[in-house]
């Protein structure tokens, strides 16, 4: 168990070291000069010598790397190029917008990805079985960008019930909340569709089993039976693919902040690729690849926790 | 007794002629120019000349969705052909040599999938600039973790089999066993991963073009096409349904499409349906 614990950090560390390693390398390989991108073509010699001082790019590749990761473990991500403010106030000051994205999307994605998936399984072979596997390929088919399209065609510009993007902060809990329903919809009808899929063929998986029979045999209710003996058994492969799922969600929430016009870190990396703002861009596609590892990392952990059975042979 | 076919396979087969069919076709012929502006013609009405009417610029729309089959076929083809061949390769050279290298293969597979293809895009995005080759490249640079993992665990089960063991006693050399054993039999695994990683393309070009880091006006994608589109939604909502209905068709037509092939390739496997 112990040693199981250990080898899996290590792989995690070992892991995110090498993705800072793809980051650095594919930012800084460029043939460019950040410098001249920086101060603009009718700059003097000086001040471009000046500033590349500053940004230590005199300096080999390999101290650059140390330092950045160094001053990253610190929290210094470097100063934005085209906001002149350290990049970790940048992050700090749209996390809030994205976290909520991400997590209402996790919420709304499991409620009716474990709903729809234990439903499809009770009604096993008949219509509604039908209904939700006909409604997951869809979902699975279709684009989030586009989906958010259309919610906003509907209810924003026909309905006129919600905003069709923009979101003015937390001070106003009401506003915010009707500004996050539709982005949230648009992320999670997209992730719940892979996800009712996997849930609905683990449990099919579970109710094949003998204890199910038995279970019922002795007089639990159906709905008892699938809720407390189903699903917390078909838990591991729903939880593998909840943590697979991360690379897509943490893709989905940049595309849908971009879709909504909402001031989070996706809007920010797209607004720092078209100022060539690069220190920006390393920081966030490093902090986003972290995300996918550091999921990936809790998921191996938590199949200890779900399977005790897993325990016994680590 | 024939045998039915999987009634995935059946239609996703016509919806992927159907979208592969208008690629092809809009190579040789399309109803107007996609490109051609007629600003005193926009927003017209379709009509027997334009058969979805035209866009804020005159453009005909039909032509339109038909060069942006063109561009998704080509991008998804590419992308699967350049990521696939990378992975399998790596794949087999995992499996037939083993050991270390098996391990580092499959270590840097493992690392491939902390980049989602949208990462990988940007970052290319923001040192080269948006083009799309650019996203070719990224859609293709996810497709090899795939490839690999796929191949090498396909690849390994058929490095156990008696026959491979008599081609190495024969003295064949483990290049060669792997060319002229291994990936013919695994050459149906590779095919149905193949046409769902090209279902996955299709979606991956369109959100990429839609964000600005894909095609570039004015070429056509179908991506790009809505997110013109999404400017224009109180004006001309129906710019915003049919690239959205062009790219489901395409998407749902490769994945039924693959899911049907497993199904016939691997019976054993069948999921419960």
């Amino acid at each position: 168990m112990g040693y199981f614990i250990f080898r899996r950090t290590v792989g995690f560390i070992l892991t995110l070291l090498a993705v800072s390693v793809v980051v650095f390398a594919v930012m800084n390989v460029l043939p460019g000069d950040p410098a001249l991108t920086i101060l603009g073509m009718d700059a003097t010699e000086d001040a471009l010598a000046a500033l590349r001082e500053q940004l230590g790019l005199n300096e080999p590749l390999l101290t650059r790397y140390v330092n950045w990761v160094w001053n990253a473990l610190q929290g210094d991500f470097g100063i934005s190029h085209s906001f002149r403010v350290p990049v970790a106030d940048l992050i700090v000051e749209r996390l809030l917008m994205t976290v909520s994205l991400a997590v209402a999307g996790m919420v709304v994605t499991l409620i009716l990805a474990l709903g729809l998936g234990i439903g499809a399984a009770a009604q096993h072979r008949k219509f509604g079985d039908w209904g939700v596997m006909f409604l997951s390929q869809l979902g699975i088919a279709v684009p989030a960008f586009w989906l958010s399209m259309l919610l906003v065609l509907l209810f924003a510009v026909n309905l006129r019930w919600l905003p069709p993007g923009g979101f003015a902060g937390w001070s106003d809990p009401m506003a915010a909340i009707r500004s996050l329903i539709l982005p949230t919809i648009a992320l999670a009808v997209v992730q719940s569709a892979v996800l009712a899929r996997v849930t609905r063929s683990a449990a099919l998986e579970v109710m094949r089993q003998d204890f199910v029979r038995t279970a019922r045999a002795s007089g639990l209710s159906r709905r008892r039976v699938l809720w407390r003996h189903v699903l917390p058994n078909a838990m591991v492969p729903i939880v593998t693919i909840v943590g697979m799922q991360f690379a897509s969600l943490v893709t989905g929430t940049i595309v849908i902040e971009n879709v909504f016009y909402l001031p989070g870190l996706g809007r920010l990396i797209f607004q720092s690729i078209s100022n060539r703002d690069l220190p920006t861009v390393q920081a966030l596609v490093m902090l986003f690849a972290a995300i996918v590892v550091t999921a990936n990392f809790v998921v191996d952990l938590l199949y200890v926790v779900i399977d005790p059975r897993l325990k016994a042979r680590a | 007794m024939t045998r039915r076919l999987p009634t995935n396979f059946v239609i996703g087969g016509v919806l992927v002629a159907l979208v592969v069919g208008t690629a092809a076709l809009s190579l040789v012929w399309t109803p107007h120019n996609s490109t051609q502006m007629a600003i005193s013609n926009k927003f017209a009405a379709p009509s027997s000349t334009y058969w979805l009417g035209t866009d804020q610029l005159g453009r005909d729309v039909v032509s339109q969705l038909m060069a942006g089959a063109r561009n998704s076929m080509s991008v998804a083809l590419i992308a699967v052909l350049m990521g696939g061949s990378i992975g399998v390769a790596l794949g087999l050279m995992a499996s037939a040599i083993g050991g270390w290298v098996e391990d580092g293969v499959m270590r840097l597979a493992d690392l491939g999938f902390a980049f989602p293809a949208l990462l990988f895009a940007i970052m290319l995005a923001a040192v080269f600039g948006p083009s799309l080759g650019n996203a070719v490249l990224a859609i293709a640079f996810i497709n090899i973790p795939v490839f690999a993992r796929v191949t090498r665990g396909a690849a390994n089960q058929i490095w156990t089999l008696d026959y491979v063991s008599a081609a190495r006693a024969a003295g064949m050399n483990r290049f060669a066993i792997s060319r002229d054993h291994i990936l013919p039999n695994i050459g149906a695994v590779i095919i149905v991963q193949a046409t769902i990683e090209f279902a996955v393309a299709i979606l991956a070009e369109a959100a990429l073009s839609y964000l600005g880091l894909g095609a570039q006006p004015p070429a056509a994608s179908w991506g790009r096409l809505l997110s013109e589109a999404q400017t224009l939604m109180y004006l001309a909502p129906q710019l915003a349904i049919y690239p959205g209905l062009c790219i489901v068709v395409a998407v749902l037509g490769f994945g039924l499409l693959g899911d049907g092939l497993r199904d016939m390739s691997e019976p054993r496997l069948r999921r419960e349906r």
